[in-house]
């Protein structure tokens, strides 16, 4: 059996399934922000920070955060396992998009539920 | 008279330090033969030319080539199906290493092959005379068990190409799905955590490319699709 332990989720059925879940949760998103701004006529500044106020839209945007880290590992992971065959180049690949997207993890919770 | 210009790739290792294409006119007398039959006028003028053939009539699988850029089996290829202009280019499968000429090493794939434990594997005790199986779950080998072999469309999958020796391939998985699909193998759970990992099957892209090659018409990528459904319902 082919290993590897770079991978998302261990297999690549819960990595498929990762792939699917998450696009799904960022295409709600897209939806549910195009309905809100299509539904409100004239956006402004405390409209949108009404709407960040809730605790949902802070729980959902969030779950969309983790969506898009986690579909963009598991497609950059596998762009690389096709391209780069050279073990160090693939490493500092993957490594740089880790802590990317880490950051932008954390970078959104303090966005969120920072002052 | 137009001659057909041909534009074959040759390649001797133990020769030539680099590949590079050869041409030839060739005299078809105006007849729509098959690119095997101009293989072999080929041979007649340049007996150093090397290519694998034995039926000749799309049964054996072995003279699987690339055709004006489309993999196919040349036996059955007639010339009308692929010729553009006057110009045929014939080129090996590609994406896996050229022994000589249209020759190319078929290791990976036969590898890929032998991993999915292409035969019957079953624990119950042996009846007295054969496994019976019904009409129904007969039918369900339909367009899975003809495959021959040829290697025309894992050698255009660009997922293959990448990953040879981790990606099963349309071929490979083609026939793991028909061992799956049969109603006396008593091994699914096995074949099915044997295909579990983020290569073997998850690296189809579901491009279709070994639909459109295949020559005996058969479907992968919907065989594929029915072992992911498998490693679905067997794992929630
Ligand atoms: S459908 Fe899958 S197996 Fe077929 S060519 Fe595309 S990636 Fe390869
Ligand atoms: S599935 Fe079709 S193209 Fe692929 S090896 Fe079998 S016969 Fe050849
Ligand atoms: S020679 Fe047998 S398939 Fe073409």
């Amino acid at each position: 059996m082919v290993t590897n332990i770079t991978n998302f989720g261990r297999s690549g059925l819960s990595d498929w399934l990762m792939q699917r879940a998450s696009a799904v949760i960022m295409l709600v998103y897209v939806l549910f922000m195009v309905g809100y701004f299509l539904s409100v006529s004239d956006l402004s500044y405390s409209a949108w920070h009404a709407l960040f106020q809730q605790t949902w839209m802070r729980i959902f945007t969030m779950l969309t955060l983790i969506s898009v880290a986690a579909h963009a590992w598991i497609g950059l992971w596998t762009v690389s396992t096709d391209y780069m065959k050279a073990t160090g180049v693939r490493l500092i690949f993957q490594s740089f998009v880790i802590l990317a997207l880490f950051a932008f993890v954390v970078w959104g919770v303090q966005v969120l539920w920072g002052a | 008279m137009t001659m057909l210009k041909v534009s074959v790739y040759r390649y001797n290792p133990e020769t030539d330090s680099a590949p590079y294409m050869q041409d030839f006119e060739i005299d078809t007398k105006g007849r729509d033969v098959m690119v095997l039959d101009v293989l072999s006028m080929m041979k007649e003028q340049d007996n150093s030319l090397a290519y694998r053939r034995s039926c000749r009539e799309g049964v054996c699988g072995s003279d699987g080539m690339n055709m004006n850029g489309k993999n196919g089996l040349g036996c059955i290829t007639a010339l009308s199906e692929v010729v553009q202009g006057d110009r045929l280019v014939l080129r090996p499968l590609p994406g896996l290493p050229v022994i000589r000429d249209l020759v190319v090493d078929l290791s990976l794939f036969y590898k890929q092959y032998e991993r999915i434990k292409p035969f019957l594997i079953n624990d119950q005790p042996e009846p007295s005379i054969e496994r019976l199986q019904s009409p129904e779950d007969r039918d369900k080998l339909d367009g899975l068990y003809e495959c021959i072999l040829c290697a025309c469309c894992s050698t255009s999958c660009p997922s293959f190409w990448w990953n040879p020796d981790k990606f099963v391939g349309p071929s490979g998985l083609l026939q793991a799905y028909r061992f799956l699909a049969d109603s006396r193998d008593t091994s699914t759970r096995e074949r099915l955590s044997d295909l579990d990992d983020p290569f073997s099957v998850f690296r189809c892209r579901g491009i279709m490319n070994c639909v459109a090659v295949c020559p005996k018409g058969l479907n992968p990528t919907r065989a594929i699709g029915h072992i992911r459904d498998m490693l679905l319902s067997n794992a929630t």
